[in-house]
């Protein structure tokens, strides 16, 4: 708030109310709507449902399809993240560095920011086609028979090289524009310190991007976990079946096709818990971010 | 700065072999880039050019363009779906609705609301800033099964309200104009009260005009958001009418992998041309604003 302020009180009420309104209609009834139905068991013909207490949540955590699904997550998160953050640091430093043509790398290496994860994940089916797909010939060419949709660790393979295609533009502008407001005269005078492009890179230029890293990170953990949706769902063809998949979808697997809604409800809470800690954690990391830029 | 002083430029002067090479990897390290991310959308939509059959037999292709007038003409205006109800024209027009509906809620409910808050003496402002900044935390993808359950409730399945406003529940926008208007100085509003100028006339007066660049920012964003939503908008539209473009490619690839036919591929990469068109112009033309407005909305 401004200490020169308005003093109203009519106007700021009606100004916040479309806002709260759709806030409580939209985020906070459905969310502890989920919060309660996972303390319940529904009967599957619509006949009301009993209070079963944590019952949900220790048959997930009991359940091995669950751990499996969970791991998986944890590996293609991490393979994710991991990927498309390391490219996309080693181009932006590059388009940093070159004297012509910044502007236009960075518009090649941005657009895909605006291909939607279920698009990609079409493209992705086309790519690594069975029998024709470019990457399937290119790699057959190894002798490696690549089988999307078939083969599990196939399957993920071709999730996490689409989801880092995809996520690879957004590390991108935030790595450049990180690169970009370090001062002239700080890259000036490493450049008489250190001749070594190599340490001055891992001297000034990767500490001063560090908080952006971190900001990075989260972001990217978010991305994998969330926003991945779409495209699996195009390269499994809507088809689970013995695809690998991520929580968010077993979410919706369990909720929408098994109609559980106890124990997808059970699920959200886990995954809504998950958010928090990460969330709490992004905050205390900005904090202290601000102590050394 | 004259030249000579210039530390880059002596040291490019006393290695100038050395700093070619280098220039010249990193090049090449930015246009294998470059490539990575163009190659895979570039096969895809050489390929709209051929038929159906040439597709399933060859995959992508570079083809001679002989059938591309017919896939985009079957993408666009030849109904489709399970109940035949829907073209790819309707499914575009669908989409814009989505991207701008969701744009300009998100813009109009955001200002309001940070205005309220950060230009206003309340008692109650801390509280809802917090209401309103929880739902930061929290995507529609963790809690999609009771928002559905809740919006069916309500009657709003296969609605255009129902699609759009429980996107636009979250904070997102209303953060960004809360910082946005924490960094407009404070002069301007005693200036503004001085001259007799209220709450209304302030805001559309002097914060809006102001806020120009900022807004064009969060549209761009959040129309690209919008327009790629897929989880939401497959829940929430049954009717095949209400299907937007990156809702309705699902129905085209999921006919790829059944039924004896051959699949329809090159509809299939037309509309996903067309699904990716809009959004990458608006990015690539407002770059600036875009680069700007991402960068800044999420200090």
């Amino acid at each position: 708030m401004k200490r020169a302020s308005f003093n109203q009180l009519g106007l700021p009420v009606w100004l916040l109310l479309p806002q709260l309104v759709i806030i409580g209609v939209f985020f906070y009834w459905p969310a502890a709507f989920a919060l309660r139905s996972s303390f319940y068991l529904e009967d599957p013909f619509g006949f009301g449902s009993t209070f079963v207490g944590l019952d949900n949540y220790n048959g997930l955590l009991a359940s091995a399809q669950y751990v499996k699904v969970a791991v998986f997550t944890l590996g293609f998160t991490f393979l994710v993240t991991f990927f498309s953050l390391s490219i996309a640091l080693v181009l932006a430093v590059k388009a940093d560095k070159v004297i012509r043509g910044t502007r236009t790398y960075r518009t090649l290496l941005m657009w895909v920011y605006a291909v939607a994860p279920p698009v990609a994940g079409f493209l992705g089916v086309m790519v690594f086609y069975q029998g024709n797909g470019p990457m399937t010939e290119f790699l057959a060419w190894f002798g490696y028979e690549f089988r999307l949709g078939v083969n599990y660790y196939d399957t993920a393979a071709a999730m996490v090289a689409v989801a880092t295609w995809n996520h690879i533009p957004v590390n991108f502008i935030f790595f450049l524009s990180g690169l970009q407001s370090i001062p002239q005269s700080v890259k000036e005078a490493a450049m008489i310190d250190n001749r070594s492009g190599t340490g001055r890179f891992w001297d000034i230029t990767f500490p001063l991007l560090a908080p952006t890293a971190f900001f990075l990170l989260i972001i990217n953990i978010t991305y994998a976990l969330f926003d991945t949706f779409g495209m699996i769902d195009a390269l499994v063809k809507g088809e689970p079946g013995n695809n690998p998949m991520t929580l968010v979808y077993k979410v919706y697997v369990d909720g929408f096709r098994g109609n559980d809604l106890g124990g997808s409800s059970a699920q959200s809470v886990i995954l809504m818990v998950l958010v928090l800690v990460l969330t709490v954690f992004q905050f205390r990391v900005m904090d202290r971010r601000i102590h050394y830029t | 700065m004259t030249v000579a002083a210039d530390p880059v430029l002596i040291s490019r002067s006393r290695a100038r072999r050395g700093i070619r090479w280098q220039a010249i990897s990193d090049h090449a390290i930015l246009i294998a880039g470059s490539l990575l991310m163009i190659l895979p959308v570039l096969a895809a939509f050489l390929t709209i050019g051929a038929s159906d059959v040439e597709i399933s037999r060859h995959g992508l292709q570079v083809s001679d363009g002989a059938h591309l007038v017919e896939n985009f003409d079957k993408a666009l205006f030849t109904r489709g779906g399970f109940t035949g109800a829907i073209t790819g024209s309707t499914m575009l027009l669908n989409s814009f609705i989505l991207g701008i509906g969701f744009a300009v809620g998100k813009i109009i409910f955001g200002m309001m609301a940070a205005y309220a808050i950060v230009y206003f003496r309340l008692r109650f402002a801390t509280f809802a800033f917090w209401v309103i900044f929880t739902t930061l935390l929290l995507p529609l993808e963790v809690r999609i099964l009771p928002t559905y359950e809740v919006v069916h409730g309500m009657g709003l399945i296969n609605t255009y309200t129902g699609l759009i406003l429980p996107l636009v529940a979250s904070a997102t926008a209303t953060f960004f104009f809360r910082q946005f208007f924490l960094s407009i100085p404070e002069e301007l509003v005693e200036a503004a009260r001085m001259d007799g100028a209220g709450p209304v006339k302030f805001f559309f007066d002097i914060l809006v005009p102001l806020s120009r660049t900022m807004i064009a920012a969060i549209f761009i964003i959040m129309f690209v958001y919008g327009w790629n939503q897929y989880l939401w908008p497959t829940l929430i539209t049954t009717d095949e009418a209400m299907f937007t473009l990156v809702r309705g490619i699902k129905q085209i690839y999921q006919s790829i992998d059944g039924g004896s036919d051959i699949p329809e591929f090159g509809r299939a990469l037309a509309l996903a041309f067309i699904a990716i068109l809009p959004p990458v112009l608006v990015v690539v033309i407002f770059q600036s604003w875009f680069v700007k407005g991402l960068v800044e909305s999420d200090k």
